[in-house]
């Protein structure tokens, strides 16, 4: 018989979990998220870095430094399998005197524990190395293995790929209580009703400690919101480092980092400032932090561009445990609860191999004889995009469909073909509600330089269109683009 | 994959398009016009109000209405039409030779050009590039967005409104939501004065009594799913928020008309030097770029206030174009044009003074009574009152320039 | 006597303008720069007239709502008024430009300033169409 889990929360780790149980013949997995899409938590706004390891301490956070490492591993090949845009351009951890080098070989040496492979000193050579590096740095420890990924594609396409495979979403549903029955979980209570369930996976997030609470275990388990601002600069700027560039770490932070992001766009960030527990909604940018990050950044980089090339900031939240530690457990009581809490940094990197260790877990905590499921597809095609494709293989695509010689977004190079696709896509993974928002992450049509003043009410056509709903009720994130007709408030406010 | 010989490209079909490509076929050039969406006309297709047209066709026309009367005449030439095309990109084969390829729902084409016009017009900025922080949530507008929505797609944003910048375009805005019943519950500028006309700021702001708060700035707007409020504070000389001076507007609704920046992103793809004070190109009289045979009018080159000088921008590049291909444009020993007292900004940069020059400027601040003059020569145009939201046109005869030296400065002089 | 104090729209000098209605019904103009200024005064207090623009809805039409304005300016005073009346008004499609899709009470026409197609030939929203532009566009 099969094991009905129930997967709360749809981010990175929650979505690789989700996969990863698809594989097997004994789940039936359902995956709870209370947004409207999958990823929309501390999984969407962070530097999208996927870590070598050299920055974990076995000897503190033995689990971490392990799945940090061999999640570095299996993002290279999940990338493959889901075509989620990406790039391993490595990374310089810069130091600026003799004695912050000192500091930084550590990193060799824990990088060598970990089994990390290529990291090593470099000196006046990293200015060749990387030609945008600040003349200040007198060196940096490398790290060949860093790579960057989209993150929110990420989660998008890993989710694809688990629907594929037989998990069901259920967007929406905001998690009210786990139901227990005689020491065994039977269920989550949510606010679209009861979800049964044999297993309970806890990947919630920032709101993870909650959940748990929910299933009345580690009361005392508290996370806390670190906030972390970031700057986005347009793609046209001549500011492209190639490779990852940040700061030796101190115990609070790994620093503000300076990266080229998949979509070409330098992006500085992030800070971190601990806001108090109740604030796990606060993404509020600041004057402050943003001055602080072009700061920090103009130490990163040689040159800086000017503040009035920036696109966009904004601010993720990520959720910090107690010590800085995971709690990743399967419970004997309540039978069949499982908390993946307190995934901090490096959650992006690890979720893969997280994945890997829950299942572990449950198999091992829970008696599961695992068994593949022989139709299993580990594959998953992104959507055809007209950007970065020569003019002689767009003249191909239209001559297939026309609709990708339609461009909506012009920055960034999106076809109306292509939005078309993501809707259906959206649909598809059972989304109810297909979000101007959801549609932008996934094509990346107005995250460009003009931020979508000529295409953002274009996407919410295309979605009114393909879902039936009139324009004004279109969802952009989590509100809808009017709130009327443009006769609804002389008619004093009824609708039509 | 299509490929068209021409003589001239030009890239985008609002106003100066237009008018370029209809010019460019009366002196006989071989003309494509490019255009992103499936009709020609651009902005003022969604603007329903009046202000158009008061120059080239001696009647205050309503946007739509101006852009057909221009349709009309371009009716009458015969220019090759690429509607719902992108351009992909430029290549600059030679000096004279020029590849635009095109993206459409045809197909890819490939347009063989000698010259090519920008008329590619402005974006507006957006919150995040005047600082606006705090949270993102939706109700979150820029005055374009806004005006479409409504307009073309009969779709009413929101309910209470605040408005970022007091520039024609705010100040159009603020009128609509008004008219259309909603609550406009201020318009925040951070300059010392108006950013539009004074016209506007009487006809759309005081008939309605919608306040309008100078010196000031949103500095941050709140909001969970969609915007609840905006924090204002008072500005100090250098722009920035005085401490203490914050306050709280609720409104669900924030409209951003902070103004307009040409879009240059192709022209800085090929190199063309830029004007940090316009955004737009750096342009000789015959408003070529610093790349040969490479044009630009209307708001791709520079903000204008008014239509009627995109449309003869968009004229005088097709005549530039024209000469360029047909081999009459030699080398000139140019006159650099040099911005004097109280002059933010102007167009063209370089003139040679051979001919007459129609010039295009901007005051850095507001003056009554004064002279806009050009240095050493008898030209000088009297006006009672210039602000740097009124755009001076002043129409220079060659006899004024060409005995100056090499060095064109252009000043405000009060009449004492 | 009743003194009001507005800005002149006339010309960029935007003179202040002190406007004095005298007990004899004379109207009295100071600070205008020229004459058409005491003009515009005049008429501000007098009788405020605007023309007034909106859209409306368009049933059937490749746009859900024209642009239009009224034939004429009206008093200040019934703008409120009219604007109520547009909320009613639904023209059928096509829409010429021109044309008069409603009168508001008080006899106050509504003109479009835009084409809308009908919704059935699927056409672009006014201006030139595609196909219109055919005749003229030669691609070897």
């Amino acid at each position: 018989m099969k094991l009905k889990v129930a997967v709360i929360g749809a981010g990175v780790v929650g979505a690789s979990i989700a996969r990863v149980l698809s594989m097997y013949e004994n789940f039936d997995v359902v995956l709870l998220d209370r947004e409207p899409d999958v990823g929309w938590g501390a999984s969407k706004a962070n530097t999208s870095v996927i870590h070598p390891g050299h920055e974990e301490d076995p000897g503190e956070h033995p689990v971490r430094a392990r799945l940090c490492v061999e999640g570095n591993r299996l993002w290279r090949k999940w990338v493959e399998e889901l075509d989620i845009p990406a790039r391993w351009p490595g990374e310089l951890m810069l130091f600026y005197s003799e004695e912050e080098a000192q500091r930084a070989a550590r990193y060799v040496e824990l990088a060598r524990l970990n089994g990390v492979p290529g990291v090593r000193m470099v000196w006046e050579e990293v200015k060749q190395i990387e030609p945008w590096v600040n003349p200040g740095a007198v060196g940096a420890v490398y790290a060949p293995t860093a790579g960057l990924v989209s993150p929110f594609e990420a989660v998008a396409a890993i989710v694809e790929n688990a629907v594929e495979n037989g998990v069901r979403l259920l967007a929406e549903t905001e998690v009210r209580g786990v139901r227990v029955s005689g020491g065994e979980v039977c269920g989550v209570e949510t606010s679209r009703g009861f979800v049964e369930a044999d297993l309970v996976v806890n990947a919630a997030g920032l709101h993870a400690d909650r959940v748990s609470h929910m299933a009345g275990v580690e009361l005392d388990f508290r996370i806390k919101p670190r906030r972390g601002e970031y700057l986005l600069f347009d793609e046209n700027v001549h500011v492209k480092p190639r490779m990852i560039l940040h700061p030796v770490p101190t115990p609070v932070t790994k620093g503000v980092y300076a990266v080229t992001t998949v979509h070409g766009n330098l992006m500085l960030g992030p800070t971190a400032d601990d806001l108090p527990e109740e604030e796990k909604d606060n993404l509020s940018t600041t004057e402050e932090g943003l001055s602080r990050v072009m700061e920090e950044g103009s130490r990163l980089l040689r040159e800086v561009p000017p503040r009035d090339r920036v696109i966009r900031f904004f601010a993720g939240l990520r959720p910090e445990p107690p010590r800085g530690e995971w709690l990743i457990k399967a419970y004997d009581d309540p039978w069949g609860f499982v908390n993946v809490a307190g995934i901090r940094s490096p959650g992006l990197t690890a979720a893969p191999a997280i994945a890997g260790y829950v299942l572990e877990l449950i198999a091992g905590e829970y008696d599961v004889r695992l068994s593949r499921k022989p139709s299993w597809n580990p594959y998953r095609v992104g959507v055809t995009s007209v950007r970065g494709k020569s003019p002689e293989e767009v003249d191909q695509l239209v001559k297939a469909n026309p609709d990708y010689g339609a461009i909506v977004c012009r920055c960034r190079l999106v076809s109306k073909a292509e939005i078309v696709e993501t809707v259906e896509r959206m649909r598809r993974i059972g989304l109810e509600r297909v979000t101007v928002d959801g549609v932008k992450f996934r094509t990346t049509a107005g995250t460009g330089w003009c931020q979508g003043q000529f295409c953002r009410w274009g996407i919410a056509l295309i979605i009114s269109q393909a879902t039936g709903t009139p324009l004004h009720e279109v969802t952009v994130k989590r509100a809808g683009y009017g709130v009327g007709d443009v006769k609804v408030l002389l008619r004093g406010g009824s609708s039509c | 994959m299509l490929e068209t010989k021409l003589d001239l490209v030009v890239v985008g079909g609002g106003p100066a398009g237009i008018a370029a490509a209809s010019k460019a076929c009366e002196l006989g050039m071989k003309v494509g016009l490019v255009e992103n969406r499936e009709v020609l006309g651009g902005i003022p297709l969604q603007c329903v109000h009046t202000g158009f047209g008061v120059h080239v066709f001696g009647e205050d026309l309503t946007g739509p209405e101006f852009v057909y009367r221009l349709i009309d005449r371009l009716q009458r030439a015969d220019v090759g039409l690429f509607l719902k095309s992108h351009v992909h990109s430029i290549e600059l084969k030679a000096f004279d030779e020029k590849i635009v390829t095109v993206l459409s729902p045809k197909g890819v084409q490939r347009l063989y050009a000698k010259a090519v016009v920008f008329s590619t017009g402005a974006r507006e900025r957006t919150a995040f590039e005047i600082g606006v922080t705090g949270e993102r949530p939706d109700g979150v507008y820029t005055a374009g967005e806004a005006q479409t929505l409504m307009d073309l797609y009969g779709l009413m944003p929101g309910r209470r409104v605040v408005i970022i910048g007091s520039g024609d375009v705010g100040l159009i805005m603020a009128r609509r939501f008004a008219l259309e019943g909603a609550e406009v519950k201020a318009v925040i500028e951070v300059l010392p004065y108006p950013g539009g006309s004074m016209r506007n700021v009487v006809s759309c702001l005081r008939d309605f009594g919608i306040p309008l708060y100078l010196s000031h700035r949103v500095v941050s707007i709140r909001g969970g799913k969609r915007v609840e409020k905006v924090v204002v504070a008072k500005v100090d000389e250098e722009m920035r928020p005085v401490p203490g001076t914050e306050f709280e507007v609720e409104c669900d609704t924030v409209v951003v008309a902070a103004g307009l920046r040409p879009n240059v992103e192709l022209l800085e793809k090929m190199g063309a030097a830029l004007d940090p004070a316009t955004g737009g190109p750096v342009v000789n009289e015959t408003l070529e770029t610093t790349v040969p045979g490479v044009f630009a009018a209307g708001n791709a080159l520079v903000i204008n206030d008014l239509v009627d000088y995109a449309v003869e921008q968009g004229e005088r590049a097709a005549e530039g174009a024209h000469e360029f291909v047909s081999n009459r444009s030699g080398s000139v020993a140019w006159k650099r044009v040099v911005k004097g007292r109280n002059v933010r900004l102007i167009v063209p940069h370089y003139v040679s003074g051979e001919r007459d020059v129609v010039f295009y400027a901007r005051v850095k601040s507001p003056e009554r009574r004064v002279f806009f003059e050009l240095l050493g020569s008898d030209l000088k145009l009297y006006q009672q009152g210039v602000r740097p939201s009124e755009m001076i046109r002043l129409r220079a005869p060659s006899s004024a320039i060409s005995n100056l030296g090499d060095r064109l400065v252009f000043q405000v002089r009060p009449l004492e | 006597m009743s003194e009001v104090t507005l800005t002149c729209v006339v010309c960029p000098a935007a003179c202040e303008l002190k406007v004095l209605s005298l007990p004899s019904g004379e109207i009295r103009v100071e600070g205008a720069g020229c004459a058409r200024g005491v003009e515009y005064a005049k008429q501000e207090v007098l009788d405020p007239r605007r023309v007034v623009i909106t859209v409306v809805k368009v049933k059937g039409g490749d746009l859900p709502v024209v642009s239009v304005k009224t034939s004429q300016r009206v008093p200040k005073s019934r703008i409120a008024e009219i604007m109520r009346a547009t909320a009613e008004v639904v023209a059928d499609a096509p829409v010429e430009i021109g044309q008069v899709v409603a009168v508001c009470p008080g006899g106050v026409e509504l003109v479009a300033t835009r084409r809308v197609k009908a919704s059935a030939d699927q056409r672009a929203q006014g201006g030139l169409r595609e196909n219109a532009g055919q005749h003229v566009l030669k691609v070897e």
